[in-house]
C-alpha cells in the first residue's frame, strides 16, 4: 500500500491521517475520522450527498482524494452546530419537515450554508439553482426550499440584531 | 480503483520529470471530476497520479498586455467569479458556469475540461472562438497548439505521455468584439450538452460584422471550428438571411451521432438554431460594451 500521510483541518480542528493514495476524502471522513454525517449516494459527483467545503468551496467529497487534503480546511455538516445549538438551517429543516429518509440532508445543509454565505437573500430560483447538485428522492424539494428561505430570513434578522 | 501512487509536485520541472520517468501509466490530476470516476472503473495496473494544483500559476488567471493567461487547474467556480474575465469573455464564462453542479464547479477545471476531450465539453467551443492557445511543456521545452488543433478525437488530445498542459492563453479581443455560448439540454441544469455553439463577433461602428468565429460542440468527435458559418456572418449586419446562412453552415458542418440524448437529425438542426441565437447574443453584447 502506498500510504499518504495527511495533515488537515476539519471543522476547525487539526487532524492527521494515513490513507491509501486511491482513497476518496469521503471514505477518509467516514471511516478514518468517524464523521459519518457525510453520505455516499452515487460516488460519481451527481447526487451531492457527500457535499463538504474544501477551503470554503463547496465540493463533492467523493470526487476528492484523501491525499489531496494536505494543508486544506474541510467543513462538514458536523461543523454546523455551535456549542450544541443547531444552526438555523438545521432548525428550519426540522421545523418545516424538509427531510424524510435523511440521507440527502447533510449534503443539502452544507450546500445551503455555502449558498447563504455567498448570498444571504437568495430568490427561490437562486436556491433551486444552487441546490440542483443535491438530489432528494423523498421530499420533492419544496419543503427544502421553504426551509432554506426561512433560515435565510432568520439569519438576516440575527445579523441585523447583532449590529 | 487501481493501486495509485500520488505525487503533488510544487514545480513544473519536477512534474515534467515525474511524467517522463514514470514506469507506470501516468494520470495528471486537476479537479478530478472526470479522472477520479474514470479510475474507479479500472481494476488492473498501477498508476501514478500527478496532482498539478500545487505548481505555481496552475490555478491563477493573469492578464498581460495582449492576452489572458489561464492556469489550467483553476476551478470553474474560481473562474466564473472573476468579473474582469466576464467583462471581456462573457461567453467563455457562461460556458464554465454550465458545467455540472455548484459542487462539481468547485473542483472541475478548464484545463481538465480541455484535456478530458469530451465531444460535449462546454468550455471548448468558447475557447476555440476566442482563439485560445494551449501551452504545452515537455522534457525538451514548450510548444503552442491552438485549441481546435489540440483535440484529436473522442477523449483524445495531442499531449504526449511526458507532456503537460501548463497554460491556456486567450488573446485580448479586438475592440467591439464579444462572444456567447449556448447549449441544448432537456433539463434546466446538471446535464450534458446535446448540442452546443459558441460565436464570437466583431462589429464595426456601423454594426457590420467585420470578423467572426463559430465553433460547435457535441455534434462531432471533437468540438470543431466552422469557418463557413463565420463567413456567412462577415460583411453583414447579422440580418435574418445572414443568420440563416450561418445556421445552415453549422448544420452542414455537424457530423453527429444518434444516442439516447438526441438523434442525428435533431442535433444537426439544433446546432444551427444555437449558432443563430448565439450570434445574436454576442452581437447584442458588443452593443452593450
Amino acid at each position: 500500500m502506498n500510504g499518504v500521510t495527511v495533515s488537515a483541518k476539519v471543522n476547525g480542528d487539526a487532524v492527521q491521517y494515513v490513507c491509501p493514495a486511491d482513497e476518496s476524502l469521503l471514505d477518509v471522513l467516514r471511516n478514518r475520522l468517524n464523521l459519518t454525517g457525510v453520505k455516499e449516494g452515487c460516488g460519481t459527483g451527481d447526487c451531492g450527498a457527500c457535499s463538504i467545503t474544501l477551503d470554503g468551496r463547496l465540493v463533492c467529497a467523493c470526487l476528492v482524494l484523501g491525499a489531496e487534503a494536505e494543508g486544506r480546511e474541510i467543513g462538514t455538516v458536523e461543523g454546523l452546530s455551535e456549542g450544541g445549538k443547531l444552526h438555523p438551517l438545521q432548525e428550519e429543516f426540522i421545523e418545516k419537515a424538509a427531510l424524510q429518509c435523511g440521507i440527502c440532508t447533510p449534503g443539502f445543509l452544507v450546500a445551503a450554508k455555502s449558498l447563504l454565505e455567498r448570498n444571504p437573500n437568495p430568490t427561490e430560483e437562486e436556491i433551486r439553482y444552487a441546490l440542483a447538485g443535491n438530489l432528494c428522492r423523498c421530499t420533492g424539494y419544496d419543503k427544502i426550499v421553504r426551509a432554506v428561505q426561512s433560515a435565510a430570513k432568520i439569519m438576516r434578522r440575527g445579523k441585523k440584531a447583532a449590529r | 480503483m487501481v493501486a495509485l501512487t500520488y505525487h503533488a509536485p510544487d514545480s513544473l520541472e519536477e512534474a515534467v520529470q515525474l511524467l517522463s520517468t514514470a514506469r507506470q501509466p501516468v494520470k495528471v490530476l486537476s479537479g478530478g471530476t472526470d479522472l477520479i470516476i474514470q479510475m474507479q472503473g479500472l481494476t488492473q495496473d498501477e498508476r501514478l497520479v500527478v496532482d498539478v494544483k500545487k505548481i505555481p500559476g496552475m490555478r491563477a488567471a493573469d492578464w498581460s498586455d495582449d492576452h489572458l493567461r489561464l492556469g489550467p487547474s483553476m476551478s470553474c467556480s474560481q473562474f466564473t467569479k472573476r468579473q474582469d474575465i466576464q467583462a471581456v469573455f462573457p461567453g467563455l464564462v457562461e460556458a464554465a458556469y454550465l458545467i455540472g453542479s455548484t459542487q462539481v464547479q468547485g473542483r472541475a477545471s478548464l484545463g481538465g475540461n480541455l484535456c478530458n476531450a469530451s465531444p460535449a465539453a462546454d468550455t471548448i467551443p468558447a475557447l476555440i472562438v476566442n482563439r485560445a492557445v494551449c501551452l504545452i511543456q515537455g522534457p525538451n521545452g514548450t510548444r503552442r497548439v491552438n485549441v481546435e488543433d489540440f483535440l484529436t478525437g473522442v477523449g483524445k488530445q495531442c499531449l504526449a505521455s511526458d507532456e503537460l498542459l501548463v497554460a491556456i492563453e486567450v488573446p485580448k479581443p479586438a475592440a467591439r468584439t464579444s462572444d456567447a455560448y449556448l447549449r441544448f439540454i432537456p433539463r434546466t441544469e446538471m446535464d450534458i450538452a446535446v448540442a452546443g455553439a459558441a460565436v464570437s463577433v466583431t462589429l464595426d461602428d456601423d454594426g457590420v460584422c467585420s470578423n467572426a468565429r463559430v465553433a460547435i460542440g457535441a455534434v462531432a468527435p471533437t468540438a470543431i471550428l466552422v469557418p463557413s458559418a463565420a463567413e456567412a456572418l462577415i460583411g453583414t449586419k447579422l440580418d435574418d438571411d445572414a443568420l440563416h446562412a450561418a445556421a445552415a453552415a453549422s448544420s452542414q458542418a455537424a457530423n453527429p451521432i444518434s444516442d439516447r440524448r438526441g438523434t442525428v437529425e435533431f442535433r444537426r438542426h439544433v446546432v444551427g438554431v444555437l449558432t443563430k441565437r448565439a450570434a445574436k447574443i454576442a452581437a447584442n453584447r458588443v452593443g452593450a460594451v
